[in-house]
């Protein structure tokens, strides 16, 4: 048999034929995949990026069911127009503990990466009832309801252990108080409110949805968008040590 | 194996050598252009490993020759950028507040910048045109809520109101019903007292000298004994036609009930400081600018 109808073996052999694809596959795979587990410039850890609190929790997975992200991404490209409009372009670090990413290049809304702090807990309230009361152009739909929804604090604890599964750190102490530190986070007098800042560095606490009672999807979603990519410092990160 | 291939008869072309039950394949070839086409895509692809970064290595990847990166080129764009604005926007950044209005070049220069960078900052809040909305100042009239020259402007912009920020305005409006400081029938009377301020009817049955009495009790302090208002504090003036809540009876019990607090957020940071001179002085410049 010359060398050049050695196929044959494959055409005329159907498990020859599976058991050649799975390992053209499985090579292919490990020269692709691999390397983004090692590469440095692919797992750049950077300073500040915490995992969500439980209500910033709650509130991403209001923003995951709504899809949101149907209409916005949550990547600034490295590209000037890009940068100009909405600041430092994402690193991947920043989205490192995000169980789907939301990134993107559909864009019927602006980019959402680094609105954590560009308005105010009211504009967000008002806006997400009804975006025309305040921006008069806008097509976003309202989402009225998100006020009257309380979010439930006994299963976030759950979502937490979901997710440490597959890697993101939260500590025992964290998952036990989550349900406590999901209504601290929206209230300031609560009484647990120092020991949550402890466990969430640079965690905001404030009523975000500015009305008294147990936290909503409101305070949740909020709590999630005031805090979108305002976790690192970008006085103090190192532009030159990091191009790639 | 042998070579079976052949020409069939019928059709004249040749056959691939396969046979099944006696049906042979004719050999139909592609196309030679696509099959260079394919070819080149090959050397194509090795050229771009060599030139691009392309392959993992143990500890990083091979940068290629070009040294390509979208990190650098960003960083490269920004810098032409700086370059093709020039020196001018280097000037904006040096000249004190009052030095750009008297430039007319640096004026022209950052109301044209600042109404870039207010449509996609402020104009979510304050409306593409600066009218404001319920609860966001109008920046175009002559009323301002922290004061409205240049200095103020930018502090205002720099800092925010209620921001969180160490040099931000504070001040609140209280909550007079929620926190039990006037009864029911108090708020009514003097949200009718703020109306007759500026004009508006009164419910009928209003106390005037009650209402006078409690406005001097519970509001002067900040709002002025004449209810002008006073700007250190973000009291607005209540006698004008000017309302950032609204004028209507419903709309002053609420507030006086519920106090009101909006925040302006900090600027500082975010944008850089020649922007946020820009901007204050494209506010300065809207109309109502002191």
């Amino acid at each position: 048999m010359s060398f050049w109808t050695r196929h044959q073996v494959f055409e005329k052999n159907s498990i020859i034929l599976v058991v050649g694809i799975l390992l053209v596959i499985a090579i292919g795979g490990l020269v692709e995949i691999t390397p983004l587990f090692y590469l440095k410039s692919t797992i750049e850890v950077v300073d500040g990026v915490r995992p969500y609190t439980p209500l910033e929790l709650a509130g991403r997975n209001v923003y995951v069911r709504e899809g949101c992200y149907l209409c916005h991404s949550q990547m600034i490209r490295p590209l000037r127009d890009e940068v100009e409009r909405y600041g430092h372009f994402s690193l991947a670090a920043e989205s490192m503990y995000d169980h789907p990413f939301q990134w993107g290049s559909k864009r019927t809304g602006p980019d959402l990466a680094r609105v954590g702090a560009k308005y105010s807990d009211d504009w967000h309230v008002t806006h997400l009832t009804n975006p025309r009361a305040i921006v008069p152009q806008s097509v976003m739909p309202g989402y009225p309801f998100l006020a009257a929804n309380e979010v439930d604090p006994d299963t976030i604890a759950d979502h937490m252990r979901t997710l440490r599964m597959v890697g993101t750190p939260y500590t025992d102490d964290q998952i036990a108080n989550a349900a406590a530190d999901m209504k601290a986070q929206a209230d300031p007098d609560n009484p647990g409110a120092d020991a949550f800042a402890k466990r969430y560095a640079k965690a905001a606490v404030r009523n975000f949805d500015g009305k008294p009672g147990a936290p909503t999807e409101m305070d949740a979603l909020i709590a999630y968008l005031q805090m979108l990519g305002t976790l690192v410092d970008f006085k103090l990160y190192n532009e030159k040590a990091n191009l790639r | 194996m042998t070579d079976h291939s052949e020409i069939d008869s019928v059709s004249g072309k040749s056959t691939t050598g396969h046979e099944w039950d006696g049906i042979k394949e004719l050999n139909t070839p592609l196309p030679r252009w696509w099959v260079m086409t394919f070819y080149l895509t090959i050397i194509w692809a090795i050229g771009y490993w060599v030139v691009y970064p392309a392959w993992p290595l143990i500890s990083s990847n091979t940068t290629g020759v070009f040294g390509y990166s979208s990190r650098a080129d960003v960083a490269v764009e920004l810098a032409n950028l700086e370059k093709v604005r020039g020196d001018k926007m280097v000037a904006l950044g040096k000249a004190s507040l009052a030095d750009i209005e008297k430039d007319p070049a640096l004026l022209a220069l950052a109301r044209a910048k600042g109404k870039t960078v207010f449509g996609d900052n402020c104009a979510p809040c304050h409306g593409s045109g600066a009218a404001g909305a319920k609860g966001y100042p109008n920046l175009n009239d002559d009323d301002w809520l922290w004061g409205g020259t240049l200095d103020q402007i930018m502090a205002t912009i720099q800092y925010g109101a209620r921001s969180g920020h160490a040099k931000g305005h504070e001040g609140q409006m209280l909550a007079f019903g929620k926190d039990g400081v006037l009864k029911a029938d108090e708020i009514v009377t003097v949200a009718n007292y703020v109306r007759a301020l500026s004009g508006l009817s009164t419910r009928q049955g209003y106390d005037a000298a009650k209402g006078t009495k409690l406005f001097a009790d519970n509001c002067a302090s900040c709002h002025g004994d004449a209810g002008k208002g006073n700007q250190d504090m973000g009291a607005p003036n209540l006698t004008d036609k000017i309302w950032l809540y609204g004028s209507d009876e419903s709309t002053l019990i609420e507030t006086i009930s519920n106090g009101r607090a909006g925040v302006m957020p900090a600027w500082e940071g975010r944008l850089d400081p020649a922007t946020i001179k820009a901007m204050a002085v494209y506010v300065h410049s809207l109309g109502g600018g002191k």
